[in-house]
């Protein structure tokens, strides 16, 4: 529990530090938690990947960074809560295209990592066969 | 910062207390804590707008605890998975409801610290 909280604190820690270094009005399209939203998407794509089929990772690793670092990094209320005051104040089209923007984003990003580090991990297995003549412990 | 250190655990015991609880393939853990903090959210939103909150208090529940509660990298990995494994129809469920959720319960929350506040 004391390494989701750690890990929470860290990402929204990063997430405030990226408001404060890009803010964005309130009328304007919220760029920095599209940005934000999107790179955690990316992040945890390859990191999904990476410790549920190529490594054994330490057990307190997933909690701290998949739901700690970055689920506190990401956020779905502030993007909720963007849209709402866009509407509200008479940028309807700016807020539905804020919504789907990171929606596309989002969902693409997370895709595109996972597919791409299933793809790195491929070529590393494939060079390991090579060079030792016989696949890891986990493919063997 | 305290706000976050509480969210973060609180997203990850409520998700794991509503899988438990259901025997399905769709994320309701992550769908519940999205939507909640949408409301919660919505709710300081609305009180900060009408002068009854300070912008102490929306950064401490706002961006810290709402922020760290809701996720948007553990949804668009879910959904990642439903579409993979076959359940492309819970993954669109899953986006639309998420996010008709989250602007209902934003609307939701934003209209009762109104009708409290307002």
């Amino acid at each position: 529990m004391a390494v989701v909280a750690l890990g929470g604190v860290l990402g929204a820690s990063a997430r405030y530090g990226a408001g404060l270094l890009w803010p964005t009005g309130p009328t304007a399209f919220p760029w920095t938690t599209l940005v934000v939203n999107v790179v955690g998407c990316a992040v945890i794509g390859v990191f999904l990947v990476v410790i549920t089929e190529a490594v054994a990772p330490h057990p307190l690793l997933r909690p701290f960074f998949g739901t700690g670092v970055l689920g506190g990094f990401t956020t779905f209320s502030t993007y909720a809560v963007d849209v709402r005051r866009l509407v509200d104040h008479g940028y309807a089209a700016r807020g539905l295209g804020y919504l789907a923007a990171t929606l596309l984003a989002a969902l693409t990003a997370v895709w595109a990592a996972a597919a791409l580090t299933r793809r790195v991990l491929l070529a590393l297995r494939a060079r390991h066969v090579r060079r030792t003549g016989h696949g890891d412990r986990r493919t063997a | 910062m305290a706000g976050a250190a509480v969210g973060a655990p609180l997203r990850y015991l409520t998700d794991r207390a509503v899988q438990a609880r259901h025997d399905t393939v769709f994320p309701w853990g992550t769908f519940t804590v999205n939507a909640a903090g949408c409301l919660v959210l919505g709710l300081v939103t609305g009180a900060v707008t009408a002068g009854a909150a300070s912008s102490q208090v929306q950064l401490l529940l706002g961006t810290g605890l709402c922020g760290a509660l809701t996720t948007y990298s553990t949804f668009s990995y879910e959904t990642l998975r439903l579409a993979e494994g076959g359940a492309r129809f819970l993954a669109a469920a899953n986006v639309l409801g998420s996010v008709l959720a989250g602007l209902g319960a934003v609307w939701a929350g934003t209209a009762l610290a109104q009708a409290l506040w307002g």
